[in-house]
């Protein structure tokens, strides 16, 4: 009975994936190659395609330059194809943009949309969202015609928030500066991962001389083979997924964001959000739950905001519940010292000048 | 008040103008060609860079294997055109359609205004065969193009066989994303001019040819190859098209590019690049390989079959392979593997070359000048026409009788008397550029009658002697002047003529900068300078010596120069002749706009000019 409280100890109950490749045309064949790999471990991890909205800007597979059709591959000498037979895409060429996007994600979609390009996420929901193009200091580019900012985003993820469309959220971006695209996050249980800091590009890992272009960025190709590690049954922790990719692989510095997350990084398994497991104890006892259920306690010591994890109850305002540093205001002479050096100037003039000088300035 | 419209302050500021006029007019001309011949020095010029993104970098895998079978098709190709004497269409068709293209021909007939003495043709009729190689998967919306002419004798052999080469080897690969059209022209420029024309449904030159069955969409860029051997030691880069007009630098980047991935030594204009900018020899290096750039664009006619495609907005180039006594020696296969990189490169394509300059002067293969760094030479020649147009103004001003109110008064003085007077030098100078245009060609046959020459030469003398006898007007329109030859008239001629040219020149410098520049560079000081009482046999002498004609020999001569060919005074005349022959021809053939500018439009302006001079 007290082990049923250890099946809730992260809070969620299910999983989603929302995976974007934002950039079109043949020589961005990378950032789709980037998306697939996501999916493909996403995929073997356990979350199915009901679960996974893939948003794919162009078609690499069949584009006409292609000279493997039907392929789009990871790895040089074409080791890896992650197309594969199975891949279900749920958003495709020109329905990729920044609206149908931030539909999806706050859910305002029309009532026609079929359920494949919906997420149907609730606030048990532990979403995966990857996000991967050509982006600058504060804004990713959709299509090479229109651009999302990270303020935008932040405001999605609020909105998402508010709407209990998530119980925690890991945001993976890859793009060149792409640390400032989670600078502006201000919802509560977001972990925020990026390949860049800002003023930093993110560089792509190898050209394969048959097909013609790079087939892969740095950050996701060592994120793939952090991945390819993983198992249903992983216990491999959030601090590994920070170190994927150092500086001397990856020439730029990912960075992370942990301040908004609830719960510490080292207890918070890849699984939570990569794969979809349960945890799946059969017994044949009966086991009688009528007595309430009976958290597991920690060892750690138990912070007043750990409640908050499983309930939505006693919503307090987010700016208490995120304790941010003051903002730095700059300084002001107070204002009785300013009126007061104003009369002294004007004593002194017409102390100088004499006082008929008065009906000039009145 | 205002600067302008205080009189004090004007007077102040025209005074300023009128002192200074003549030495800044100086120092405005010696910056300018100081500025030209500095662009070839090498700190002064930028590297060359792709700019086009979808083209990136030459990360292709070339596999092209069958340099000995194209050469083997090129032996084939040149026994058959041996034995037709001609071009040899059926073999060209059947070996087209073996090799899975879909091969359409093109008959065409052109006849010249006169025998071309260069080319030895008169009546030309021919016909062009191109086979297209259909991409695969994608729709018929854009094409690419692989040219190689069929010349006479043992020219350009090898070249088409190597085109069949690359066509089948072509055939066999999936990633083609634009159909390729293989063409193989005959009487190259005229027949090119042909199947352009019947490809984009026009009809600017009057030429008569059969319409085309087959077409590739539009075409985003074209290749023209000339190979006349076996093994080459570099491989020549030709840029200037018709009209001065040259390819995107996108183009010519992505060559280097290639030839420095494959190993083979690429050059432009035939000079290789050197490391030595510091040197005078290095520094005299580029200005030489500038200065040949400039003249081939000045010349206003195509250098190579790819020079007609860019009227159409067709960025083409032509690579022409050069074998000389070097040592190391490439092979057919690699030439294959290059132009295979290069369109596999140009497929990836998604829309046409437009990130880099359209404008520029290449003072070597690696290093250019763009239009924002060379124009100012042109300008510094412009102002100077400017200011000697101010001064007179300025002088005009001040001789009508004039009140002390505005410039109203002064505009209608000088023009009232003045515009008939100037009328008429103005209309017999730009009847007799009109003569100039038209009769060389509509009286060659009167003139074989009287004269014992052949058409050709008919031509070029009567333009000749209509451009002297020019010269003698200003004698003979002074009969028919009812006076007016007062210092007020020539001013006015002169204001009128100074605006005209310094527009004439800037319009042409923004379309054909080399062309501009040198016009400028020859008639810009007699421009400013001349007037009636400067010392009339010595100012006569001058002006003949830098009049359009003359640059036109000037050039000529320093160009055989430039190639490493000087010729005698004599050969150079003869070279002359042809040349003014070749610019006729080109002008009733492609279009160039040399000929008609010059003698339309620069010739009247110089007799303008003239009539000044003898103004009495």
């Amino acid at each position: 009975m007290a082990k049923a409280g250890q099946f809730f100890s992260s809070g969620h109950t299910n999983n989603w994936a929302v995976l974007v490749c934002t950039s079109r045309f043949w020589f961005n064949y990378r950032h789709v190659a980037n998306t697939l790999s996501v999916y493909r471990s996403v995929k073997r991890l356990g979350i199915p395609d009901s679960h996974i909205v893939l948003m794919l800007a162009d078609d690499m597979a069949c584009n006409h330059r292609n000279p493997k059709p039907a392929t789009v591959f990871s790895h040089k000498n074409m080791e890896l194809n992650v197309y594969g037979d199975d891949v279900e895409v749920d958003y495709r060429g020109y329905e990729v943009t920044v609206e149908n996007f931030l539909r999806v994600l706050t859910g305002r979609l029309p009532p026609s949309t079929p359920r494949s390009k919906r997420l149907l996420s609730d606030d048990r929901s532990n979403i995966l969202i990857y996000l991967t193009g050509h982006g600058g200091n504060g804004f990713l580019k959709f299509q090479d015609s229109e651009e999302i900012s990270n303020v935008e985003l932040a405001d999605a993820f609020e909105q998402m928030w508010t709407k209990r469309r998530y119980n925690e959220l890991l945001f993976i971006i890859d793009t060149c500066q792409g640390a400032s695209m989670y600078e502006r996050f201000y919802s509560p249980n977001i972990m925020a991962l990026a390949s860049s800091q800002v003023g930093e590009d993110s560089l792509s890992h190898q050209p394969d001389l048959a097909i013609g272009v790079h087939l892969m960025d740095r950050y996701t190709f060592y994120l793939l083979e952090f991945l390819e590690d993983i198992h249903p049954s992983s216990t491999t922790n959030m601090k590994d997924l920070f170190k994927v990719c150092p500086k001397s692989q990856c020439v730029s510095t990912p960075g992370h964001r942990t301040d908004l997350f609830l719960r510490d990084p080292g207890s918070v398994l890849i699984t939570d959000f990569f794969g979809s497991v349960r945890k799946v104890e059969i017994t044949t006892d009966t086991i009688n739950l009528t007595a309430p259920m009976v958290h597991l306690e920690d060892t750690r010591p138990v912070r007043e905001l750990r409640t908050e994890i499983q309930t939505y109850m006693d919503q307090l305002p987010v700016a208490e519940i995120i304790h941010q540093k003051p903002k730095q205001k700059d300084w002001h002479p107070p204002d009785g010292f300013i009126l007061g050096l104003w009369t002294l100037i004007l004593l002194v003039f017409f102390k100088t000048y004499g006082i008929k000088h008065l009906k000039h300035i009145f | 008040m205002g600067l302008l419209s205080d009189p004090n302050r004007r007077r102040a500021l025209t005074n300023l103008l009128t002192r200074l006029n003549a030495p800044i007019c100086v120092v405005c001309y010696l910056a300018g060609v100081m500025w030209f011949m500095g662009l070839a020095f090498e700190p002064f010029t930028l590297r060359t860079y792709m700019s086009e993104n979808a083209m990136g970098s030459t990360m292709v895998e070339e596999h092209f294997p069958a340099g000995e079978r194209a050469l083997a098709t090129g032996r084939e190709f040149a026994a058959h055109k041996k034995k037709v004497g001609g071009m040899p269409v059926n073999w060209l068709v059947k070996t087209m359609e073996s090799r899975g293209l879909e091969v359409f021909t093109q008959s065409f007939t052109r006849k010249l205004p006169f025998p071309d003495e260069n080319k030895e043709r008169y009546l030309v009729r021919g016909t062009n065969v191109y086979g297209i190689l259909r991409a695969p998967r994608a729709s018929r919306t854009e094409a690419l193009v692989l040219t190689a002419p069929c010349s006479q004798g043992n020219a350009n052999n090898q070249a088409v066989g190597l085109l069949l080469g690359l066509a089948q080897y072509f055939r066999s690969q999936v990633y083609w994303a634009k159909d390729i059209i293989f063409l193989v022209n005959e009487h190259d420029l005229i027949g090119m001019q042909a199947w352009l024309e019947g490809y984009h449904h026009t009809n600017t030159t009057g030429g008569d040819w059969s319409p085309l069955h087959g077409r590739g969409g539009s075409i985003q860029a074209s290749l023209s190859l000339e190979l006349s051997s076996d093994v080459i030691t570099s491989l020549d880069l030709v840029l200037e098209g018709l009209n001065g007009q040259l390819p995107n630098l996108d183009l010519a980047n992505l060559f280097h590019a290639f030839c420095q991935k494959i190993g083979v030594l690429c050059t432009i204009q035939g000079k290789l690049q050197r490391n030595d900018w510091e040197s005078t020899s290095g520094y005299s290096h580029s200005a030489q390989t500038m200065m040949l750039m400039v003249l081939k664009q000045a010349s206003g006619r195509p250098w190579g079959d790819h020079g007609l495609f860019l009227r159409y907005h067709i960025e083409a180039a032509t690579i022409r392979g050069i074998n000389s006594f070097r040592q190391y020696k490439t092979d057919t296969t690699t030439i294959g593997r290059l132009l295979e990189g290069m369109y596999r490169k140009l497929n990836n394509l998604l829309e046409r070359l437009h990130q880099s300059y359209f404008f520029y002067l290449m003072p070597s293969l690696t290093r250019f000048v763009s239009i924002g760094y060379y124009m100012p030479a042109f300008g510094l020649l412009a102002v100077i026409l400017l200011l000697r147009a101010l001064d007179l103004w300025v002088q005009l001003g001040a001789s009508a009788p004039g009140t002390e109110d505005g410039l109203a008064e002064r505009e209608q003085s000088p023009s009232s008397p003045g515009v008939l007077s100037i009328l008429t030098p103005v209309v017999i100078s730009h009847m007799t550029g009109v003569a100039l245009y038209c009769l060389p060609v509509m009286s060659q046959e009167m003139a074989v009658q009287h004269f014992p020459v052949s058409e050709t030469e008919a031509v070029v003398l009567t333009a000749i002697a209509i451009y002297t006898a020019g010269l003698a007007l200003p004698h003979n329109t002074h009969r028919l002047l009812q006076g007016e030859g007062t210092e007020h008239g020539w001013r006015v001629l002169k204001l009128v003529a100074l605006l005209y040219l310094a527009v004439l020149l800037g319009c042409t410098a923004l379309i054909n900068f080399s062309l501009g520049f040198i016009l400028a560079l020859s008639l810009v000081p007699i421009a400013a300078f001349i007037t009636p009482h400067t010392h009339k046999p010595l100012s006569a002498a001058i002006m003949v010596l830098l009049s359009p004609g003359c640059t036109l020999l000037y050039c000529v001569l320093i160009f055989q120069e430039l190639q490493e060919t000087p010729v005698s005074l004599q050969d150079g005349w003869m070279l002359f002749l042809s040349v003014i022959s070749q610019g006729i021809l080109d002008h009733s053939l492609y279009g160039s706009l040399v000929y008609p500018l010059l003698a339309l439009l620069i010739y009247p302006c110089w007799l303008l000019l003239w009539n000044i001079l003898f103004w009495k």
